[in-house]
């Protein structure tokens, strides 16, 4: 059960992370269009940081 | 499984045509893809109202258990298999060659000799030496022993582990793929000979390596070392890509859902920049300058075990996780059409699973170019760091 709960928490935590790079990414889009490769690119890479680490505590709890 | 697996290729080839005339607007593509979903449901209603498939994946744990077998390397091909009027089970797929190191040195045999047996009952007899395969691993009996017997905590009494070097299914994936882009890189590479501008499928491939070179490799290590690098860079990244399209295929490959293999692409990006890490880098992990003396030894340890533990530990754990999730979260839509059948019905469980499995497979196609874009920038980052030169103060 605790599993579950670790769990949860994991993806509330990786999902407050990636809401808040993909606010700023969109408000930079939003304020420079011409620059939306860029931004995008490096949301990307951001994101998959944040993804690898979320990942990595779900296959260590497990 | 028959005709789940075919309901797998129809709504595959659903997806990708979908994915490739999604901007095409004619209804000659739409009837198209409907002509295709009728086949998936067709099958799948088959495949329920025949009381000998219907009811072998039935429970929450039958689906679970043939999930697992599905991520787990194997070592012969099995593309489906079935149970005729009589109950006997017909496989179609076919062996592949098991090489083991066991007491007297290598011996190989077919892994046909197992007659699809995993739980050790099938023992092969080898110049001399009888093996067992439970749940994949080869065991090598000791001359007296009938059946392998496990202990409490799961080590076998009367057999060794016997070491494992046969030709599976993900080394048959890595060896289909790698003679794959050797061809094609090699026949891309000889066009630049004769012509400017290269013909053929070389034209799919030429700006994929100058995206590789000018996005990933220039920015992040820097005009003067990125030659160095850009064989691996690019080796690396179509690698990962291809391995990650082909897990998608229903011909049952999960080669980049292998700690194995993300371990051994993570380990080479290690020794990689390791090797190749100038004076500065080391300084700025064991000696940094600009922190206070007495904590620099503290930090050296951390930063250490960052840059030779964590960094090769989270690529590993990334394309690991990402893929072999996504293969677990798509086997596990298309079984929703058994586990709820009784609860929406039939045609309703089938649509259900349809359309979820549809959508989660576009997402899949894209997270198999993302994990292979995101392995390579990281790996150039990292390169890119270690061969990065300050100037100094």
């Amino acid at each position: 059960m605790y599993n579950l709960i670790g769990a949860g928490l994991i993806v509330i935590g990786a999902g407050i992370g990636l809401g808040q790079i993909g606010g700023k990414a969109m408000e930079g889009i939003a304020r420079n269009p011409e620059a939306t490769p860029k931004i995008a690119t490096n949301m990307i890479i951001i994101a998959a940081l944040l993804e690898g680490l979320a990942f990595g505590a779900i296959f260590l709890g497990r | 499984m028959f005709f789940v697996d075919y309901a797998y290729i129809c709504k595959n080839f659903f997806s990708a045509y979908f994915y490739c005339f999604m901007k095409n607007k004619a209804t000659k593509h739409l009837k198209i893809l409907a002509l295709l979903a009728i086949i998936f449901t067709a099958f799948n209603l088959h495949a329920n109202s025949d009381p000998q498939e219907g009811g072998i994946v039935d429970t929450k744990e039958e689906v679970e258990a043939y999930i697992l077998h599905h991520i787990k390397d194997s070592h012969d091909f099995n593309f489906f298999s079935y149970s005729d009027a009589e109950g006997v089970r017909h496989h179609f797929g076919f062996p592949l060659p098991v090489i083991v190191k066991a007491s007297t040195g290598l011996v190989s045999f077919m892994s046909s000799e197992f007659h699809h047996d995993d739980q050790g009952h099938e023992i092969v007899e080898n110049n001399g030496l009888r093996f067992a395969k439970i749940h994949g691993k080869i065991f090598e009996l000791e001359p007296t022993a009938t059946e392998v017997v496990f202990d409490d905590e799961h080590q076998a009494v009367n057999a060794t582990k016997t070491l494992d070097l046969s030709i599976t299914k993900s080394v048959m994936g890595i060896l289909i793929i790698g003679l794959f882009l050797l061809f094609s890189f090699s026949a891309l590479a000889r066009q630049y000979k004769t012509k400017q501008v290269p013909t053929g499928f070389g034209r799919v491939l030429e700006p994929l390596v100058i995206f590789v070179r000018d996005d990933i490799a220039k920015p992040n290590i820097g005009e003067k070392y990125y030659r160095k690098f850009i064989g691996y860079l690019l080796t690396v990244f179509f690698f990962i890509w291809s391995l990650n399209l082909a897990g998608l295929t229903p011909l049952g490959f999960n080669v980049t859902g292998q700690l194995a293999v993300t371990g051994a692409l993570a380990i080479l990006t290690l020794v990689i920049y390791t090797a190749n890490g100038n004076k500065d880098y080391w300084l700025h992990i064991l000696w940094m300058p600009g922190v206070p003396y007495w904590l620099r030894p503290i930090l050296a340890v951390i930063e250490l075990a960052g840059a030779l533990l964590i960094k090769p530990f989270s690529l590993l754990v990334r394309l690991y996780a990402n893929i072999s999730a996504g293969h677990i979260v798509v086997m596990s839509l298309i079984a929703i059409m058994y586990t709820l059948k009784d609860s929406l019905g039939l045609a309703g469980a089938t649509a259900l699973s349809f359309a979820l499995s549809f959508f989660i497979m576009l997402i899949e196609v894209l997270v198999a170019f993302l994990q292979a874009y995101i392995f390579t920038v990281l790996s150039a980052l990292f390169i890119g760091m270690a061969v990065a030169e300050h100037e100094h103060h």
